[in-house]
């Protein structure tokens, strides 16, 4: 199979201008504020954005937005706003506080999340993630976040993977939990005065575009099935990332792209979707049948020691292996940084020892992680006030007890850095639409580093889409906009309609899990932690032939009026076949290794990631043309201003 | 090391509307592992149902970390199950042994009306919330983070109640099905705070009255507590009660207005 790669150093895509502000990098995010458009209070109440999810990017955009003025209608597939997948989020958020005077800075973390994102991510959005990262921690604490404190009452900070300083602010395991909590609590204190209108199980199922401008969506509501339009001046998604394409995952069992999907193909540009980060502590698949995986918090490397034994298929039980039998990989390989390797890094390593027979565990899938040195030299109290809701939720999926026997870990797919392409304002190639938090690329380039999404996602949604979206309405007061019985709306309606009754007259014999389980597995095998031309060209081979299966031989049983959890499946798993076509066809054209993304034909001697700055310095960015395997490829070229352009190295 | 369990008789409610009348319908799972989580054990149960061409049980959940509050079920006859501080998505088939039968229900409580099969609505957890379960801070004038120092044991207990994933299962687990111990769990992580004094005894007020309105009364059975996931404890309530207690002097001169 040929690609073409049309990376020219010709005339810029003019769909793809970036729409950097002008001014030194530490500047531009004021430059930007102060030219900014302004929306007068009064007139803020006569546009409608439509905020679809409501994790922490959704949920803080929709109440900053209602508590400005504007009319918000936020939709989510859940029950209940609360339920969204940042609450999962387990080890922290990160910010330039520096209130451990241990050296941060906004330039640190600035560099720090460049460097971690191995030079794939825009300089301007990273410098402004950095800089509103400080609000962020001083928001969430007036809302009664309850972040861990030192004894003196000032907030408690930790370490995490990339980064140097302590800047990671906590709550428990459980950050995300109450992070999402909080912003939570503002949106409902918006619905209770009427500022947000809550559409609660409904599901998006199409972009609607009129003139060239995002007006409004088509969804589907989970519990009637009745397909409904809703128009609005701009529509924002805050959808989330498409990690379930692998099936196995540690993102939630309905995660889904379909969102992200639906506006790629109405003309949003879809960016760098190879890039996918495997996070090195989760559980170990035990069985066939395993329904999703469980991370473990990165926070927990803080005082887990990373080790395999040193002699291959080694079957003696962790305690029975003396000292100096044990091989510490990450403290040997990257003395500096330790067992604090960034994500990508440290999930390479594990496979490689894996690989060459050094797993441990029953199927001798995972490396350990261990506690007994910190339980020896912190007492075990201590230990369990930093880690025992974790150690507990260990002990319950893994069936072993952690303080006793070390935890065995093993990498799994968490985040996908890809996603819409962005601008500055956070627009998508189709005017009027936004995307925010992991739903976009913009901010970790082709590895995020822990703790940063949920610090992104706050970001997009409190900070930057309040000031970009006024900006992109004031042209528009007073000008009609589109209603829902434009023909738009109706083909759009029809078109869902027509879809998910074609799932259910298929009529075959295998279900959408069966379906999508075989589509992760092809993915995982050949567009997962390491990347090779023959496989990525057999998988591009193969996903589409099981997607011809898909069409024939899927089974939806039940009928589409009323709940049917397995019509909703059938439509997430149609969209993540045609993502994962796209996946591997983006693995396959970068034709280099960085980050998340590991091409096996480039690397260095030692085994890492050789990047190939000449030629794909740059953001991958594709237009759909009606069939995955043939989209188009743009080019947004990446510029180093500020930072250096170097090997990043954690030695 | 992984064992297989075999012969599990399930008793599942099937119920095909709002307005439906419900059912028990029995199947058999012949084996599954032990290392499966209780809903993964559904997982399988549904792919056999789809593949005889019938209609899949329709039950809740989605993060299955036991953090998201998402899962529901009674499981012979206790929310979330047999083990303690376990939500149904952390159960795993460990707990059960070959033979034994499983009775499988929605959550039982009027103010969570039942969906379809094990599917309940728990939209009045949020009315709750969206009466007062919050610290009005719009975005943007926050004051410096560490400028109120908060003593550790306070955000510490602060942090306990605010550990509730608002799954209902404190609801379905009450004879009275009273959502005190929801509702005291977000008053006492709001109330503690200083951050959340400006509006404490409103808040207070609001959330209680509003969960008056849908949910029945608490009785002082402590089911709630001994079925939450989270393992909220019961002071909580007292907690609420008497930040309500006094609300109703405090807000008086606005009750006169009334």
């Amino acid at each position: 199979m040929t690609m073409i790669d049309n990376r020219p150093a010709t005339a810029a895509n003019p769909k793809l201008a970036s729409k950097v502000p002008d001014g030194v990098l530490a500047d531009k995010w004021d430059n930007y504020k102060a030219n900014a458009k302004l929306v007068n209070p009064n007139n803020k109440r006569k546009f409608k954005v439509i905020v679809v999810g409501t994790g922490l990017a959704g949920a803080s955009a929709a109440a900053t937005l209602a508590e400005l003025g504007y009319q918000v209608d936020a939709f989510t597939f859940h029950d209940s706003p609360r339920r969204a997948h940042s609450i999962a989020a387990q080890g922290g958020i990160n910010a330039a506080k520096n209130y451990k005077g241990d050296g941060d800075s906004i330039h640190r973390l600035f560099t720090d999340t460049i460097k971690g994102g191995d030079f794939r991510s825009r300089e301007a959005n990273v410098h402004r993630l950095a800089q509103v990262s400080v609000d962020i921690i001083d928001q969430m604490v007036a809302q009664g976040v309850p972040f861990a404190r030192e004894y003196g009452g000032l907030l408690d900070n930790r370490s995490f993977g990339g980064a140097q300083v302590s800047r990671t602010f906590y709550a428990r395991g459980q950050t995300g939990q109450q992070l999402l909590l909080g912003a939570y609590q503002q949106l409902a204190r918006q619905i209770g005065l009427g500022g947000v209108r809550l559409f609660n199980r409904c599901e998006l199922v199409d972009i609607v575009v009129v003139d060239g401008r995002a007006a409004g969506i088509v969804v589907r509501d989970l519990l009637t099935g009745e397909i409904t339009s809703h128009a609005a001046h701009a529509v924002v998604l805050a959808t989330g990332g498409y990690g379930n394409v692998f099936f196995l995952s540690t993102n939630a069992m309905n995660c889904n792209v379909t969102a992200a999907w639906r506006a790629h193909r109405k003309g949003a540009y879809f960016a760098n979707p190879c890039y996918t980060q495997i996070h090195p502590t989760c559980i170990p698949q035990s069985d066939e049948f395993q329904s999703k995986l469980t991370l473990m918090s990165e926070s927990l490397r803080n005082d887990g020691r990373v080790w395999v034994p040193k002699l291959a298929g080694d079957n003696r039980p962790a305690a029975q292996i003396p000292e100096e039998e044990r091989d510490y990989y990450l403290e040997r390989l990257y003395p500096s940084y330790g067992n604090l390797a960034p994500r990508d890094i440290s999930s390479r390593a594990a496979k490689r020892l894996v690989d060459k027979g050094h797993g441990v565990g029953p199927l001798r899938n995972g490396v350990y992680l261990d506690f007994s040195a910190a339980i020896n030299r912190l007492g075990r109290s201590v230990v369990e006030e930093r880690y025992g809701n974790l150690f507990e939720m260990y002990e319950r999926i893994a069936g072993e007890n952690p303080y006793d026997v070390p935890m065995r870990i093993y990498p799994a797919t968490h985040y996908t850095m890809g996603g819409l392409w962005v601008n500055y304002e956070l627009e998508t190639t189709i005017p009027g639409l936004y995307a925010a938090g992991e739903a976009n690329f913009s901010d970790h380039g082709a590895n995020r580093l822990g703790a940063s999404a949920l610090m992104q996602g706050l970001a997009d949604g409190y900070f930057v889409l309040p000031y970009t979206i006024g900006n992109g309405l004031a042209p528009l007061l007073n000008k009609t906009i589109p209603g829902t019985d434009h023909p738009e709306f109706k083909a759009a309606e029809q078109a869902a309609r027509d879809r998910f009754n074609g799932y259910l007259n298929v009529k075959g014999t295998r279900s959408p899990d069966w379906f999508h389980r075989e589509l992760g597995k092809i993915i995982w095998d050949y567009c997962g932690m390491e990347r090779s031309q023959a496989g990525l060209e057999k998988a591009i081979g193969e996903i589409p032939a099981l997607y011809e299966e898909f069409k024939k031989d899927l089974r939806v049983t039940g009928t589409g009026e009323g709940v049917n959890q397995t019509l909703e499946k059938a439509g997430r798993v149609d969209d993540f076949f045609q993502l994962g076509m796209l996946m591997c066809k983006d693995a396959l054209v970068r034709e280099e290794s960085c980050g998340g993304h590991f091409r096996v034909e480039h690397q260095t001697e030692e085994g890492e990631a050789q990047r190939d700055d000449e030629n794909f310095c740059n953001v991958s960015a594709w237009e759909w043309t009606g069939n995955p395997s043939e989209s188009n490829l743009h080019i947004e070229p990446l510029a180093f201003e500020t930072a250096h352009l170097a090997t990043r190295s954690y030695k | 090391m992984t064992k297989t369990l075999t012969n599990l008789t399930l008793k599942i409610w099937r119920q095909d509307g709002p307005a439906g009348e419900g059912r028990f319908e029995t199947h058999v799972i012949d084996a599954i592992s032990d290392e499966a989580s209780f809903l993964e054990m559904l997982d399988v149960l549904n792919e056999r149902l789809i593949t005889q061409g019938k209609e899949a049980v329709a039950f809740d959940h989605d993060c299955r970390e036991g953090i998201c509050g998402t899962c529901s079920l009674m499981i012979n006859g206790q929310a979330h199950g047999p083990q303690r501080a376990t939500t149904t998505c952390q159960l795993h088939m460990r707990t059960f042994k070959s033979n034994d039968t499983i009775v499988i229900e929605p959550w039982r409580a009027s103010a969570f009306p039942i969906i379809k099969d094990l599917m309940v609505d728990r939209a009045a957890f949020d009315r709750i919330v969206e009466a007062g379960g919050y610290i009005t801070a719009p975005t943007g004038g926050a004051p410096d983070a560490n400028l109120i120092p908060i003593p550790k044991p306070v955000a510490d207990a602060a942090m306990d109640s605010a550990a509730c994933i608002g799954c209902g299962a404190c609801v379905a687990a009450c004879p009275n099905g009273a959502a005190n111990l929801f509702t005291a769990a977000k008053v006492a992580h709001l109330n503690l705070l200083p951050q959340g004094q400006a509006e404490r005894y409103r808040r207070a007020e609001a959330m209680v009255e509003m969960m008056d309105e849908q949910f029945g009364s608490c009785t002082n059975h402590g089911e709630c507590s001994a079925a939450c996931p989270k393992e909220i404890s019961i002071d909580v309530i007292a907690l609420m009660n008497k930040d309500y207690r006094a609300a109703k002097f405090k807000n008086r001169k606005e009750l006169s207005r009334i």
